[in-house]
């Protein structure tokens, strides 16, 4: 009896859902994220204060050290993607809260509202300089850009939708790894992408993975470091375990610029640190080289 | 009282059982700690099986290859950087068939552990296991992981040589073999570290194994920031090998002796080792590429997800 009462109310909830992301999918309209004129905050990496307004103009560099700051998903396919190209896909994901976690739900709706995404990945079809390919962005703004069932449900529908339309695919990672409230089966999650990966590269398919600040974690250890070409944000913080676990482990201070893009290069796990500015312009040019004559000509 | 508490009890009734001579009082002990056991162990909460998994006297890896696999011959290195002694492998034959067998190996002393790090595996350890695997794909060759380690290590060596690139590696190659893939969880199956030698066709878990995505400490002092509460992480992470089959995260449960496998350590061998050949003898009517498809569609499968299908699913253009 418990437990059909149980189902009931998830489906209730889920309705309820549902509900949300059908008005929310005006979301779409979002434009970049619009602060106040007097908004500021302080670089995390020069601790010197920087008014918002101007920094989102200067696409979320700090016009002080070059810091790169977070940027949200929605701005980063604003920004990469050619104007009126971009055609999400893959929408209407809901997680089940499968471990019944007291308030998991709650937080969901939460960053539901506060992101206008489904969970913390889009994906969609678009141009970058005219070349056609599959891009996914990770929200670091949604529950830490962790890697859930939903996440991991859309990656792998990501590669998929590459595979099915033989196109190449660019993923901007930003995550603090799987996410706790799901358990299991955000570790599996891992297996899942990881798997997807394989049968993209298999098709002969291009597969080029942006790191971006932070990525850590399960997402680490799956598809953002299985790119043909890892290419990461200056200073941006890659590596598997979090520097503070590491710190606690070996019981010493960990040395500096430890497990940034930067000392990656250096130990030979990403192929290129790129300036934001460059950005799009570096993936235009690596799409085009991998052009196959039977793409035809496009711009 | 968690099952150490009682496992000491059991413990002092078995001293004294030794201490004894006269029979009729034996068989009065032995009564009645056949009875305590039966009463007090069989119904074991999340926590006493995070316990038991970490048990000192739990078997490890290689104490089941020794009994399923007498002709084992280990084999080292990664061919890249150095031989990680926390994941063993090499090739046995179990029952007249030739097996690769890849396994993390804890160690009994403070000193093995020291020597085995506590079967936390470097980059390295990953990549010995991925050759091996690799090995065993050129040659038809089954294979056997047997997962047992806390997770992958976190320090600064691993950080420098790729620990994520490894792990992810062995996740994307573990999927595309054509060979069949039988894991066995004994102990701990910690997280990522875990995973990677976990992509299989079909992965069996002993009894009182736990396998989650980090430690319930971790788990405890992330989401209540207090690792005090691991008990109750433990009953709230469904990191239990009963809780995974429900789950269909894994395929089948190994019993255990009551009070855990090192109660009897020979019959837990046995019967893994039966599961383990009728696991294989199922999955070696399949051909290379049916194996290929069995693994896939099960990894596809993982997740605990509903999609609504709304008006717009041709795309949105933002």
């Amino acid at each position: 009896m418990n437990s059909i009462s149980k189902t009931l109310n998830k489906r209730k909830q889920l309705k309820n859902n549902l509900k949300v992301i059908q008005e929310e999918s005006s979301f779409i309209k979002a434009q970049r994220m619009d602060v106040p004129e007097g908004l500021y905050e302080k670089c995390p990496n020069c601790n010197r204060t920087v008014n918002m307004k101007s920094n989102i103009e200067n696409d979320y560099i700090c016009k002080h050290c070059g810091n790169h700051f977070r940027m949200r998903a929605i701005d980063r396919i604003k920004y990469i993607v050619d104007e009126d190209t971009f055609v999400e896909k893959g929408l209407g994901y809901i997680t089940l809260n499968p471990l019944f976690q007291d308030g998991y739900e709650e937080k969901i709706a939460k960053y539901k509202k506060e992101t206008n995404l489904d969970d913390a990945y889009i994906y969609g079809y678009g141009l970058i300089y005219g070349q056609q390919c599959v891009i996914g962005v990770m929200d670091s703004y949604f529950l830490m850009g962790s890697m859930g069932s939903v996440v991991g449900e859309k990656v792998t529908r990501s590669f998929e939708y590459a595979i099915y339309k033989k196109l190449p695919i660019v993923i901007f990672t930003a995550s603090g790894g799987a996410r706790m409230q799901e358990g299991i089966f955000s570790l599996m999650q891992m297996a899942k992408t990881s798997a997807a990966v394989a049968k993209h590269s298999k098709m002969g398919l291009l597969y080029i993975s942006v790191l971006t600040h932070p990525t850590t974690g399960g997402v680490t250890a799956s598809f953002a470091t299985l790119g043909d070409i890892i290419i990461a944000e200056p200073g941006a913080l890659i590596g598997f375990a979090g520097p503070r676990v590491i710190e606690q482990t070996i019981k010493q201070k960990l040395p500096e610029g430890f497990q940034t893009a930067e000392f990656l290069e250096e130990k030979g796990f990403i192929d290129i640190v790129v300036h934001r500015k460059e950005l799009k312009r570096t993936l235009a040019k690596l799409l085009a080289f991998h052009r196959r004559p039977s793409d035809g000509y496009l711009g | 009282m968690d099952i150490l508490a009682k496992e000491r009890k059991v413990k002092d009734l078995e001293k004294q059982l030794s201490e004894l001579g006269n029979s009729e009082a034996v068989d009065k002990i032995k009564l009645e700690i056949k009875r305590y056991k039966e009463k007090e162990m069989t119904k074991l909460t999340a926590w006493d099986r995070v316990l038991l998994a970490r048990h000192q006297l739990r078997p490890t890896a290689m104490d089941f290859i020794n009994y399923m696999s007498p002709d084992f011959i280990e084999l080292h290195g990664d061919r890249l950087y150095r031989d990680d002694m926390s994941i063993i492998g090499g090739i046995g034959t179990i029952d007249g068939q030739v097996f690769t067998i890849i396994a993390q190996q804890k160690g009994k002393t403070l000193e093995e552990n020291l020597e085995r790090n506590f079967a936390m595996p470097h980059p390295e350890g990953y990549r010995k296991a991925l050759r091996l695997m690799k090995q065993a794909e050129k040659f038809g060759r089954p294979i056997i992981t047997i997962i047992d380690t806390p997770g992958a290590y976190p320090g600064i060596g691993a950080e420098e040589r790729g620990q994520g690139q490894a792990i992810a590696m062995n996740l994307l190659e573990m999927s595309e073999l054509t060979v069949p893939v039988i894991s066995v969880v004994i102990g701990e199956g910690g997280s990522g570290g875990a995973l990677a030698l976990g992509v299989a066709n079909k992965v069996l878990m002993l009894e009182n194994a736990i396998y989650s995505i980090l430690s319930p400490e971790g788990y405890a002092s992330i989401i209540w920031k207090d690792a005090s509460l691991a008990p109750k992480a433990a009953e709230v992470m469904k990191l239990t090998a009963y809780d995974l089959e429900e789950f269909s995260i894994i395929d089948r449960i190994v019993k255990e002796p009551l009070g855990g496998a090192h109660f009897d350590k020979e019959k837990t061998y046995a019967d893994t080792k039966a599961a383990i050949l009728e696991e294989y003898y199922k999955l070696r009517r399949l051909s290379p590429t049916e194996i290929h498809y069995q693994r896939n569609n099960k990894i596809r499968n993982f997740g605990f997800l509903q999609r609504f299908n709304y008006e717009n699913l041709g795309g949105i253009k933002r």
